[in-house]
């Protein structure tokens, strides 16, 4: 009753994997219960459905880009917001973000994209940006972006950099200390304080990338059995994994 | 456009603090609450506009509201203990570890420790474990579809250590992580032994993290405090700790880690705290009536039915659900007799104001005896009506039950009213209007009772004295900076050197004030447990369940608390952080050293 057996499981996952299909779940012969409906969808696709609407943004060169796919399917990123007027703790953070790219080298563009978005679109057009970019001496492969006020507004409260109490949520100062940083098809993100060390940046930056192979198996006390019940398992769950999940991988 | 949202939100939240206040002066049943459609089946307020502020959309283009988890009918399943294999006690190891343990880090064979063991010759383990971080599925309630978690040994929760003082052990930790994370977490671990005595390479310092594929030896002497230092050899007796618990530490994702599963109990008996109630203080027995209680609230996705994280909020995320030992609103059928119950309110950012209620009673108090504040007990026990435990901090609880009839239910109730990451809003729920989180049935036949009358316990461990001077006095400013926290001005980084080095051996004395403005902080500080001399200037009373040790500290809104320390016995790095986990993965964290050498910095 309490926890369901390991072919009860597999059972239900297997059910499952067909993608798009709504499973019941109520594994109890009760009666009472209710039946909720679930669909198995790819957490991937609930995360970008949530955090990263994908609207039109315009880069500081001029070019219309994509939110979601454009900047940010399949990349690691690193992005802020910021305005150009802006002369509390952005002119650090762009100088701290400076750094980083300076640090990460000719990563920037190629396998790492850093992205500032202005808090101020009517302000900051195309041209403001590009100066701003000029002047702060930013190499390519980070892009300033503008766009409509409404669509940069959406992002903002998607990425949850809002304040609970609306009069200082109101000023757009307090949305520019923090950096976010994610690897899109590993769904990891994490938030990083603008104003922090940029080296500490880096190493959280570099850390998204899990590329490199690492051991699987660690020398311990498993036995030959145990391995191989592992294999099995782990073959398992590779065969029951949903097609989006796989996708993911 | 801003000004006009901000004006209507304002309405908004104002109504629902008017709602609330409403509700809860009108003093409304919870029958007359589901009436009304202000309460759901399961027993949570519903959810309505305004409520929530974070999430509002102006634009209307899609449902940015936080998620509502599905319904659930509550107290279908039995609480998860270790008597009926809901819960597992860790065994150790039969055969020794391979490789053997070492002193120094044994990085060719994979383990991801940086600093040797400072201990282990001293205190040699005598029981060896092997766990694994691992994937795993569990079912957090029958409407729910199976869990895939993150747990300790694949399970929510991890199993439980049963260790003695006088009994050092060694456990392997073995990362088995999958790359993939199903939404949120990372596979990257340390795991924190939380209120251990524990040498800092063994602590599961937020930066000793390791990665998937490599394991990590944690060594736990299980020695008092003032082993090595003031009460050679056996240390002070009156720093003895008991209801310890273990979680992932991982730095800017422990919110995550944890939430997915990553936490277990660690208990810690000796010659007076026994686990048998026939010896020593006479506690009940363990097993079969010493129960332990993790708490952890969550919301579960409506359309996937797998539990939810929002990777977008930096205040404090609130579940809907309420667990107790990986179940949503379980029952637990009791004998009429005495329980101790280890309850851990594990958040990520609720705290919780836990009574006893009979919902055909709703005006009569019910007793209940606390006898440890985070894990220790107490000078001896107090009689209550209530708790409160913010993040991270434990309370033992003993219930009598034979006060009730055959038959009788009562719940355990949270009646603290929260509703966002900040922290409480002040109001308490009337009996019956809180959320019930466990369903306790007397319907077991009566057994024997060998437990003390903790009516009749007039003492377990003294106060250990707080009037010795101290080396230096520390101010730590809680701020609000840039939509993170900072602490004394300054974000966590694990690059920089530590802030300020104590002395071993030394006494010190530290001040936690919260200038946050509306934020409230569970501050918890590794290593040594503390006791709090005062809060806003006023010393703690006898009698109170703070006049005690403390390990985690709630830090209001506008407090200032006193701190008293004694660091003893080992060197190396340590944490404070702010246990509300959002706010610790967001940099309100410092990271501090003890050495030989101390300095005598003020505001670090």
């Amino acid at each position: 009753m309490f926890k369901l057996s390991r072919r009860e499981w597999l059972s239900w996952a297997g059910i499952a994997s067909v993608a798009g299909l709504v499973v019941s779940t109520d594994t109890r012969a009760e009666e009472s219960l209710s039946r909720v409906s679930f669909t198995e969808m790819s957490s991937r696709e609930r995360i970008r459905d949530r955090y990263f609407p994908n609207v039109e943004l315009t880069t500081h060169e001029g070019k219309k880009v994509r939110f979601y796919e454009d900047l940010i399917k399949d990349k690691i990123v690193v992005f802020n917001f910021m305005y150009a007027t802006c002369d509390g703790v952005c002119p650090g953070i762009t100088r701290n973000l400076v750094k980083v790219q300076r640090l990460l080298g000719n990563r920037v563009g190629k396998d790492i994209f850093m992205y500032s978005i202005t808090l101020k679109p009517v302000d900051d057009t195309v041209e403001v940006l590009a100066d701003y970019v000029k002047e702060n001496r930013v190499k390519p492969g980070w892009l300033f972006l503008t766009g409509k006020p409404e669509d940069i507004e959406l992002i903002r409260r998607r990425q949850g950099f809002v304040d609970l109490n609306p009069e200082v949520d109101k000023d757009v100062s307090q949305h520019t200390g923090n950096v976010r940083y994610g690897n899109e098809p590993l769904q990891f993100w994490a938030s990083s304080p603008g104003l922090g060390m940029p080296e500490a940046l880096v190493k959280s930056i570099l850390w998204m990338d899990q590329s490199s192979d690492r051991p699987t198996e660690s020398l311990t006390n498993t036995t030959k059995k145990e391995m191989r019940r592992r294999a099995v398992k782990k073959s398992r769950q590779h065969s029951t994994g949903s097609k989006a999940e796989k996708g993911e991988r | 456009m801003s000004e006009k949202l901000s004006k209507t939100r304002l309405k908004e939240i104002e109504n629902a603090a008017k709602n609330r206040r409403e509700i809860i002066a009108a003093r409304l049943s919870r029958r007359e609450m589901l009436k009304m459609g202000l309460l759901t089946s399961a027993g949570m307020l519903v959810p309505v506009r305004g409520l929530s502020a974070r999430w509002a959309d102006p634009l209307k283009t899609t449902p940015l509201d936080n998620p509502i988890s599905p319904p659930t009918t509550p107290f279908l399943e039995e609480l998860p203990t270790h008597m009926n294999g809901g819960m597992v006690i860790k065994s150790p190891e039969a055969v020794p570890l391979n490789p053997a343990p070492t002193v120094a880090p044994n990085t060719a064979a994979g383990e991801g420790r940086t600093r040797n063991h400072q201990a282990l010759t001293l205190y040699p383990p005598v029981d060896f474990y092997r766990v694994s971080q691992q994937q795993g599925t569990y079912v957090a309630h029958p409407q729910l579809p199976p869990q895939t978690i993150w747990g300790f040994d694949g399970r929510f929760p991890g199993p439980t250590y049963v260790a003695r003082y006088g009994r050092p052990v060694l456990i392997r930790n073995i990362n088995n992580l999958p790359i993939n994370n199903g939404g949120f977490g990372v596979p990257s671990v340390t795991t924190h032994l939380h209120n251990g005595h524990t040498p800092s390479e063994s602590d599961g310092y937020p930066c000793d993290f390791f990665e998937r594929g490599q394991w990590y030896d944690q060594h736990y002497p299980n020695i008092l405090a003032g082993a090595r230092s003031t009460h050679q050899p056996n240390g002070d007796l009156n720093e003895a700790l008991s209801t310890l618990w273990y979680h992932d530490h991982r730095v800017d994702f422990t919110a995550q880690n944890v939430y997915k599963g990553l936490a277990g109990f660690y208990l810690l008996f000796n010659h007076l705290d026994t686990g048998d109630e026939t010896t020593g203080f006479r506690l009940p027995k363990f097993p079969e009536f010493d129960i332990p209680l993790m708490i952890a609230d969550k919301v579960y996705d409506p359309q996937t039915g797998q539990a939810f994280f929002d990777l977008a909020n930096f205040d404090g995320i609130l579940g809907d659900k309420t667990l107790v030992n990986g179940k949503i609103q379980p029952f637990f059928s009791v004998h009429p007799r005495r329980y101790r119950f280890r309850i851990l309110n594990t958040g990520p950012s609720r705290f919780v104001d836990l009574y006893l209620t009979n919902p055909n009673n709703l005006n009569t108090a019910i007793p209940m005896w606390q006898i440890s504040s985070d894990g220790n007990l107490l000078p001896k026990p107090v009689q209550i009506t209530h708790t409160v435990l913010s993040v991270a901090e434990r309370a033992d609880i003993i219930i009598d039950f034979s006060q009730f009839a055959p038959g009788t239910v009562v719940y355990l109730e949270n009646r603290m009213e929260q509703t966002d990451g900040r922290g409480p809003t002040g109001d308490t729920f009337p009996a019956g209007a809180g959320t019930y989180l466990l369903k306790f049935i007397v319907d077991k036949p009566p057994v024997a009772d060998g437990s003390a009358n903790p009516a009749t316990i007039t003492s377990f461990y003294g106060l250990p004295s707080t009037t010795a001077q101290p080396r230096v006095t520390r101010t730590f400013k809680l701020e609000r900076k840039n939509g993170m926290w900072a602490i004394n001005g300054q974000f966590a980084t694990c690059l920089a050197p530590p802030r300020f080095k104590i002395q071993r051996n030394s006494v010190e004395r530290w001040i936690l004030q919260n200038n946050s403005g509306g934020w409230e902080h569970p501050m918890h500080i590794h290593f040594e447990e503390f006791q709090i001399l005062k809060r806003n200037g006023v010393a703690i009373p006898n009698g109170s369940v703070e006049k005690g040790r403390k390990d985690v500290v709630r830090v209001g809104r506008n407090q200032v608390v006193e701190l008293f320390f004694r660091f003893r016995d080992f060197d190396g790095l340590y944490a404070m952080h702010c246990h509300n986990s959002i706010h610790e993965d967001h940099a309100m964290m410092v990271l501090f050293e003890i050495a030989a050498q101390g300095d005598l910095k003020t505001e670090p």
